[in-house]
């Protein structure tokens, strides 16, 4: 179980490849990858800048690795995710999981994307046209996260 | 005990962090004395904003505990990933 926080991008296939071969009972390896998009509420998106809270952020994600690793029967799981300003096609975050079958993985990986947008200190400002802003909390992200009824 | 502000609370506030001397309390208490403050600080605390608490690094509800010398953070709804 891994956690990164770093201001520098990722290299997805190297990180999955290493997860991958680190045990020959792995049969199944998911991933997601969260990207920066160039618009969001109607408006044009030239940068974003991603703060967080050094020490809880940690903190969080771990306990998200370890309630993944207590609910399903996975392997390792992987968490990269970046800070700073990134720009439209920027890759943010990374998520990897690992089990004997696909099943579990789909839903650990899933299941900890929900819970970081939900509970990982990290927000948003974007800078559009009309100035910058702070990326608003969505009530879908909370709906997501009750879905599994932790 | 230490208190942290973050993202647009951290703005509007014009404060990052600041170490205060105050009696134990819960997170309700907490913002209660920060709102009488007046100014800027009413107008974050007044309830009527989302607002997120931590004690020493964990997310806590509005009724939880705080001690004399805990971490307290707070922050709008978080929006990572």
């Amino acid at each position: 179980m891994t956690v990164c926080i770093q201001t520098q991008d990722f290299d997805a296939g190297a990180e999955i490849s290493a997860l991958r071969l680190a045990r020959s009972d792995i049969g199944a390896v998911t991933s997601f990858i969260g990207q920066m998009r160039d618009m969001n509420d109607g408006s044009v998106v030239s940068t974003m800048t991603l703060e967080h809270y050094p020490g809880m952020t940690e903190k969080a994600l771990q306990d998200i690795e370890s309630q993944a690793k207590a609910r399903w029967d996975i392997f390792d799981t992987l968490i990269i995710h970046r800070i700073g300003t990134l720009k439209p096609t920027d890759q943010i975050v990374l998520v990897v999981v690992t089990s004997a079958h696909r099943g579990e993985a789909f839903a650990a990986c899933e299941f900890i994307m929900d819970y970081l947008k939900t509970s990982a200190p990290f927000w948003k400002k974007e800078a559009t046209p009309q100035g910058e802003r702070w990326v608003e909390a969505k009530v879908s992200d909370d709906e997501a996260q009750a879905r599994w009824k932790v | 005990m230490k208190l942290l502000y973050f993202a647009s609370l951290r703005e509007g506030l014009g404060v990052e962090s600041e170490e205060v001397k105050l009696p134990a309390t819960s997170v309700k208490g907490l913002m209660a004395t920060l709102a009488a403050r007046g100014g800027v600080w009413q107008e974050q605390f007044d309830g009527c904003k989302q607002i997120r608490a931590a004690v020493n690094q964990v997310l806590v509800a509005d009724g939880a505990p705080i001690q004399a010398d805990d971490e307290v953070a707070f922050f709008p709804p978080v929006t990572g990933g």
